[in-house]
């Protein structure tokens, strides 16, 4: 790795923190103590990467890979974007994993308690691989709100949970997808554990009206930024790592 | 006006939910035939060279009780000391071994249970060696961006001792949350290793 850098650090107002007692479950979960700084090792900079076999012909149209009867219902749209480093470089390779509630605000989980229906041809995860400029598309349907036990009467917004692989572990990141203009956003104890708006606003994807193919699929637009890495401009660590 | 650094800022982090096993573990969760297996359930390939071992435990909250809807990501070296990773520029890892696991934790006992082999050791950024680890990443309900952490192993004592990074804890005491020890697991050689996210013995996690 004489050609890269340590991966630029994450600072604090960002993230969410660990300890945000509206989201109530974060009580107990989460650590007190301060976490040990560590300067990037090779155990951090390195990362499973995977390849475009793995990815099955079906895995990025939740419409289709689980469907047995017919399509899904609910508002048929895509999800594209770029996933890029804080350099704003494309990440070509990535693995985007997605999953959702149904239309309804349903999951397919047994631990689920929300009494709307299960659609039986909607198992709700996809997943596909980057390409070179780091693009990625899926295509589903719009997940409803829905109901959960933290406060008495929350409801989260409607999104899409993203789970990214860059090129290193530390780039590990698990996220979010709202949707442009849902008010719900600015209420939800989940999203207001991100301390900065300007945060939040980039987890709201667009209506992208451009990409949006007529009588058939409205489209979303969501890039996703993974950690950056510092350029070497001047390398005088003896060991090649 | 002056010069912008055009950079962009990280996307930031939400937890992963308690659904977390529809996107990342949908076998696991009864979705069937979308996936013909779930990520990372297999670690090793016939032939793979180094000590087989199972990593297992629990992640533990505040109050004492074991997660039982936690996701558990692990990453490491070969046996040789090298990553399966395009990243690894110092040599080919083991074509047998993948580094990458993933597992739920139970959602009945709460354990997490890896089959892989024992790491070799890899250096630390100044070229000091560090002790066979492994890395972990912890994502549940409750967790609002994923912990990392490391495994060292209880029975490298010499090893562990030099390690840099271990060096690093500042409260010696805190130094045995992240050093598993060595236990029979259904017959074979194991190692236990509980992850306690709060409170007495909480483990210590890194901001890497």
């Amino acid at each position: 790795m004489a050609d890269n850098g340590s991966f630029y650090q994450r600072v604090g107002g960002w993230h969410p923190p660990p300890l945000t007692p509206d989201y109530k479950t974060s009580v107990l979960r989460s650590p007190q103590r301060a976490k040990l700084s560590l300067e990037n090792t090779i155990s951090e900079m390195t990362g499973p990467v995977f390849g475009h076999s793995m990815i099955g012909e079906l895995d990025d149209d939740l419409i289709r890979n689980y469907a047995t009867t017919g399509d899904p219902i609910g508002p048929r749209m895509i999800v594209h974007g770029r996933v890029m480093d804080e350099n704003g470089r494309g990440v070509p390779g990535a693995l985007v994993e997605v999953w959702q509630a149904n239309a309804g605000g349903r999951y397919r989980h047994k631990k689920e308690g929300y009494i709307a229906a299960l659609d039986p041809n909607f198992g709700g995860c996809g997943r596909t691989i980057a390409g070179d400029d780091g693009s990625y598309v899926f295509r589903t349907i719009k997940p409803g709100p829905y109901p959960w036990p933290n406060g008495v009467n929350d409801w989260r917004p409607a999104h899409i949970h993203f789970s990214v692989f860059g090129t290193a572990f530390a780039q590990r990141l698990i996220t979010q997808m709202y949707f442009e203009g849902d008010p719900m956003i600015w209420q939800c104890p989940i999203v207001r554990a991100i301390p900065d708006k300007a945060a939040i606003e980039q987890l709201v994807a667009l209506l992208d009206r451009n990409n949006s193919i007529h009588m058939d699929t409205l489209a979303y637009k969501f890039d996703i930024i993974l950690r950056g890495r510092r350029s070497t401009m001047f390398e005088n660590r003896k060991e090649g790592n | 006006m002056v010069q912008a650094l055009n950079q962009l800022r990280e996307s930031p982090s939400q937890t992963a939910g308690p659904y977390v096993h529809i996107g990342c573990t949908p076998n696991f969760c009864d979705i069937h035939g979308v996936y013909p297996t779930d990520l990372g359930v297999t670690m090793v390939s016939p032939g793979v060279k180094g000590e087989p071992i199972i990593v297992t435990g629990r992640v533990i909250d505040g109050g004492g009780f074991p997660l039982r809807d936690a996701l558990v990501e692990i990453w490491q070296a070969d046996a040789a000391g090298l990553y399966n990773s395009p990243m690894e520029r110092r040599g080919n890892a083991d074509p047998a071994f993948a580094g990458f696991g993933r597992q739920p934790t139970d959602g009945a006992t709460g354990e997490y249970r890896f089959d892989t082999i024992k790491p070799g050791r890899v250096p630390f950024v100044d070229g000091r060696m560090m002790a066979p680890h492994v890395t972990f990443w912890i994502v549940a309900r409750g967790i609002n961006i994923g912990l990392h952490t490391r495994m060292y192993f209880g029975d490298e004592a010499t090893a562990n001792a030099q390690c840099p990074v271990l060096a690093r804890v500042e409260h010696r005491e805190r130094v045995p949350t992240l050093i598993a020890q060595r236990a029979d697991v259904d017959g074979r050689t194991g190692y236990r290793f509980d992850i306690r996210l709060q409170g007495e013995g909480e483990t210590v996690f890194f901001d890497i």
